[in-house]
Order: structure tokens, then sequence, then C-alpha cells
């Protein structure tokens, strides 16, 4: 599999991550059902406000389940910041990881390396982790 | 048997459901629609406690309202309600 993102929504993504540091940002790319296409950005707020973790707020989750039922979507991608560590998901990202259709992604924003940005997609499935393909268009 | 309260079950529990989207339940709180989902739907019910209370990283809403403010386990259901059931998006 490879992930497929528009360098709008990629940028998009990294500079939540910068302006939420040294909190966890995150959110969501939605799109229509069965299609794997990652077309609507929608950041959410991290609940726990943290540096070592995120959750979306029980109530904004069921509203965001409750929209993309209505618009046929689904989520094509979960996406966080990982503050001061590699974007590798963590033990509980992978302990928590409850869709298993779709794309992880993690973007690190710890300072060595955030002038390069690391990028990374997974799958999560069952507790294995499968590194992915980035495929980013212009 | 009445069969008056819809459940809506995240993919992640779909296995458990043959792949249904939406199932029926009954009970007059939770605890009991939970069981009868447990009978049903043999398993469905681990993945929903741990040691006798709700999961953490599982989501339960009757009609939008999240339970931890309804009673969590308690929380009075009668036909006609919806309980939505979602993972919680988390991680570290």
């Amino acid at each position: 599999m490879t992930l497929k993102i528009s360098r709008a929504h990629a940028d998009a993504l990294l500079a939540q991550s910068r302006a939420e540091y040294p909190d966890e940002a995150c959110g969501v790319i939605l799109g229509p059902v069965g299609k794997d296409s990652a077309l609507r950005l929608k950041p959410m707020i991290n609940a726990a406000h943290s540096p070592t973790f995120y959750e979306f707020d029980p109530k904004d989750l069921l509203a965001l389940y409750r929209e993309i039922d209505d618009n046929d979507e689904e989520i094509v991608v979960i996406y966080h910041s990982h503050t001061e560590t590699e974007a590798y998901p963590s033990r509980t990202d992978i302990a928590y990881a409850g869709e298993p259709g779709a794309h992880y992604v993690l973007v690190s924003t710890r300072e060595e390396i955030a002038p390069a940005t690391e990028f990374r997609s997974y799958r999560i499935i069952d507790g294995v982790v499968t590194e992915e393909e980035v495929s980013i268009s212009e | 048997m009445t069969t008056a309260i819809e459940v809506r079950i995240p993919t992640i529990l779909r296995p458990y459901t043959k792949e249904q989207k939406v199932v029926a339940a009954s009970g007059e709180k939770l605890s009991a629609v939970i069981a009868d989902l447990d009978v049903q739907y043999p398993g469905l019910g681990e993945r929903l406690l741990e040691n006798g209370a709700l999961r953490r990283f599982i989501n339960i809403y009757v009609n939008d309202e999240d339970v931890r403010f309804l009673g969590g386990l308690e929380a009075p259901v009668k036909n006609g309600d919806s309980i939505t059931i979602l993972p919680a998006v988390a991680g570290g």
C-alpha cells in the first residue's frame, strides 16, 4: 500500500503540528467511502493537551462519525505528531489503533529533525505495524 | 425477545457481528445490553469491558450522550434508543 496525499495537506498538518507544539497535534483526512482517497483535512483538538499523548474528545469523535456517515465518507488518514521522538508508532499508538482501514500518519516535530520534517505512514492492524510508502502530489 | 435497541458497531468489532454495522439488542440498562450482545455475539463483551468495568478507550453513547455522563454501566436504556460504540482515537 501507498499513502497518496497532496502537498497542501502534508504542509498543513506539519504546520498544525508545529503550531501546537509542545502538545501533540492530531486530526484526520476524510474521503469518499471505499476510494482510499484522502481529500478533506480535518484537524481535531487533542483533548489530552499533552506532549506525550493525544486523544480526540469523545464528543468530537461522535460528531466526526455522524458527519462522515451523513456524507458517505470514511476516515482515510489518522494523523498525530510526536514532539520529541521519531515518527514511529509508540506502544500506546499500537494498543489503541482502532481503525484497521486507516493510514496512520506520524510526523515528528523534534528539533533536530524538524527542519527536514519526518513524515511517515503505517497500517496498524491487530497490533502489527507495517510502514508504507508516502506519495506526495504537488 | 424484544430487540428494540439499535447498537452501532465500529469496523474493528464487526468481525464479532458477522460484519453487521447495526445490530439489535435488549436490556433496561447498558450492562444488560452488553450482556445480551455477548450472548448473541460471543467475545464482544470482553472487547467492551475489562474487569467488569467499561474499557477506558472504548466510547459508548446512548442517543449521542457519552455513557460516562449517564451512569456508565448503570445508564438506563429503553426501547427505541440508539447505542453507538466507537473506539477512542488516541495514542502516545
